[in-house]
């Protein structure tokens, strides 16, 4: 099993922003989760990381109980994210944003590398060379040089997707992806994350408003309003579903 | 006050060719003039040429190129905004003096120049030390602020240590402590402060560095790329700390004279001038920003009191003023987020 979820529940003030939310994603699995803006969707996100703790409810990834835990530690665990405003390093280059993502492995201490030892020059050589080959896995290699903040927006989703898989996570939490997005950069973002899911041995859970996206993708989903969940299965099924079409309705991007 | 210049220089660098300067030539040229220029001083030699006030203004060259350069950690590429660095300071100053005149033996007991190396070590080794610890506790104090909290924290640390001092009599309190040895010169300035430079370049081009940089671009993109921020912060804040106490340490040794005074507010000001002046985030900028500032600080003075002697001391109000003309028309200062070549990695290694 790879990511467990049992009641997590969260309130701001009055507000139940998240209640009662279950989720059960295996080592491999895609899995999406929609639902209308301000339905919650971002907050179990950000419990799952840690930035907020929660009211209630239990997170496990494998073995570990990492509902809790502050988010660096969560993140160690291997929980990755991305961001639905895209957080790069912007003012870094788009090779260091990578080799940054490898500083838990990086193999040296800090006298190592204020004295630039033997054992510091052949770890930053692995470092540079496991940087360069994942970034031409993504295409971005000849980008290695450039600021990340400088890449047209398409590229620099791609490259947080690149830095938050170079941590090596076992789990990869997508939100909104296809956010600010033309059609074309929509149909190769699918592509990319259907890549992923075949190379990387890994759990996807990805947050879309794009209800197309994640019909191509996911073959199980949740719908979540108010916090609850109201539908789950099946993203075809959960379409035609009367409680998600209502919760849908008034909203500008209605099921198809 | 923004500590995130402008993505001004977007080009990527240029291919590197082999045969570019390298550190260590840099620094064996500095010390291949420092050491014959320090000797011809010391000896009397072309004392119309080599005038002992030059070599003077090195040795302050020096010693603010280590206070500067460990600001830079924090404030440039850490992206906080610390405001005590003169308080580490200080603490490098008081300890070195008190080792240098109570728990060791003058110079004159000990073999000439292995005397004075293994003094410089002992002190400047304790100066840091202590310095470090200081800078760790107030890492360790303010792991969860950031911003302006940070700014007004590190002030008050800085005036509590300044005011402690002053209350302590056995260091002098606020009548100075007085008698040190002069223990260093020009030419132990310039090992210092090439070491400081090449131990900080080291430090930044690993992955120490990207992750103070990457806490500086985004902190909690970096804390969700499994960063302690806590704990890179007090690293950064222990380090730089050091190498303050190290500037400290020197300058007790030099001027041979300190006060509490010396180390207020008012230094940690002129070092954010040269700091600022010199550009965030860039270590040929620290360089640039104390050599262009010191020259110009002592310009002004000859100026001054060739014309006005009444004025001389008229141009402390230049210091600020550069400070609200950098801010207000180049933010990057004179290199900021640029380095000279000798400073930058080796690329494709």
């Amino acid at each position: 099993m790879g990511l467990r979820i049992t009641d997590l529940t969260k309130s701001f003030g009055g507000l139940t922003a998240v209640d009662g939310f279950n989720l059960e994603l295996g080592d491999r699995d895609l899995q999406g989760i929609i639902g209308p803006n301000g339905a919650g969707k971002t907050t179990v996100f950000n419990l799952i990381t840690g930035v907020y703790a929660p009211d209630r409810g239990q997170i496990q990834l494998g073995e570990h109980t990492v509902s809790g835990l502050p988010s660096d530690a969560i993140a160690r665990a291997g929980i990755a994210r991305t961001f639905q405003n895209i957080r790069l390093f912007a003012q870094m280059t788009v090779l260091d944003n990578i080799t940054m993502a490898l500083h838990a492995r990086a193999g040296y201490g800090l006298w190592e590398a204020a004295f630039r030892t033997g054992n510091f020059h052949r770890q930053e050589a692995r470092l540079l060379a496991e940087s360069r080959e994942h970034l031409a896995r993504f295409g971005l290699l000849e980008r290695q040089r450039e600021q990340a903040g400088s890449l047209p927006y398409g590229e620099q989703r791609r490259l947080e997707i690149a830095r938050a898989l170079a941590t090596g996570p076992k789990v990869l939490l997508l939100d909104e992806p296809a956010a600010g997005m033309n059609p074309r950069e929509v149909e190769e973002l699918i592509q990319l994350i259907q890549q992923v899911h075949r190379d990387f041995s890994l759990a996807i859970l990805l947050i879309e408003h794009q209800l197309p996206v994640v019909m191509e993708l996911c073959r199980e989903v949740q719908v979540l309003d108010f916090g609850q969940t109201i539908a789950s299965g099946a993203p075809q099924e959960v379409v035609r579903n009367p409680l998600v079409i209502e919760a849908y309705l008034g909203e500008e991007e209605a099921p198809a | 006050m923004s500590t995130k210049p402008p993505p001004e220089h977007a080009a990527p660098p240029p291919e590197l060719t082999p045969s570019r300067v390298r550190f260590w030539m840099v620094c064996a040229l500095i010390l291949a003039l420092a050491l014959p220029l320090q000797l011809s001083v010391d000896a009397g030699l072309f004392p119309d040429v080599l005038n002992p006030y030059y070599l003077h203004l090195l040795t302050i060259i020096g010693m603010n190129i280590i206070l500067v350069a460990s600001l830079n950690l924090l404030n440039g590429y850490l992206g906080e905004f610390a405001l005590g660095h003169a308080g580490f300071m200080a603490v490098g100053a008081y300890t070195a003096a008190l080792l240098a005149t109570k728990a060791l033996p003058s110079a004159a007991a000990l073999p000439p120049v292995l005397g004075t190396c293994i003094i410089l070590v002992v002190t400047l080794g304790g100066a840091m030390l202590m310095a470090a610890g200081i800078g760790y506790l107030i890492g360790l104090v303010t792991f969860k602020t950031v911003g302006d909290y940070l700014a007004i924290i590190t002030l008050g640390f800085n005036m509590i240590i300044v005011n402690a001092i002053q209350n302590l009599d056995f260091v002098g309190g606020p009548r100075g402590f007085t008698g040190i040895p002069k223990n260093t010169n020009f030419l132990a300035v310039a090992v210092c402060a090439l070491l400081t430079l090449g131990l900080l370049r080291n430090l930044i081009q690993s992955s120490f560095g990207r992750v103070w940089v990457s806490i500086r671009e985004n902190a909690i993109a970096a804390e969700l790329m499994g960063v302690s921020i806590a704990k890179a912060k007090n690293w950064a804040f222990t380090i730089a700390a050091a190498f303050a106490g190290l500037a400290g340490g020197l300058w007790a040794q030099n001027q041979q004279f300190i006060t509490p005074r010396s180390f207020d507010y008012i230094k940690t000001t002129e070092i954010l001038v040269m700091l600022y002046l010199g550009g965030m985030a860039s270590l040929s900028g620290s360089i640039l920003g104390v050599v262009a500032y010191t020259l110009l600080m002592e310009l002004l003075r000859n100026l001054l009191s060739a014309f006005a002697p009444q004025l001389a001391e008229w141009r402390m109000l230049i210091s600020p003023l550069i400070l609200i003309i950098i801010m207000l028309t180049r933010q990057t200062g004179l290199l900021g987020n640029r380095e000279w070549r000798w400073l930058r990695p080796r690329q494709g290694a």
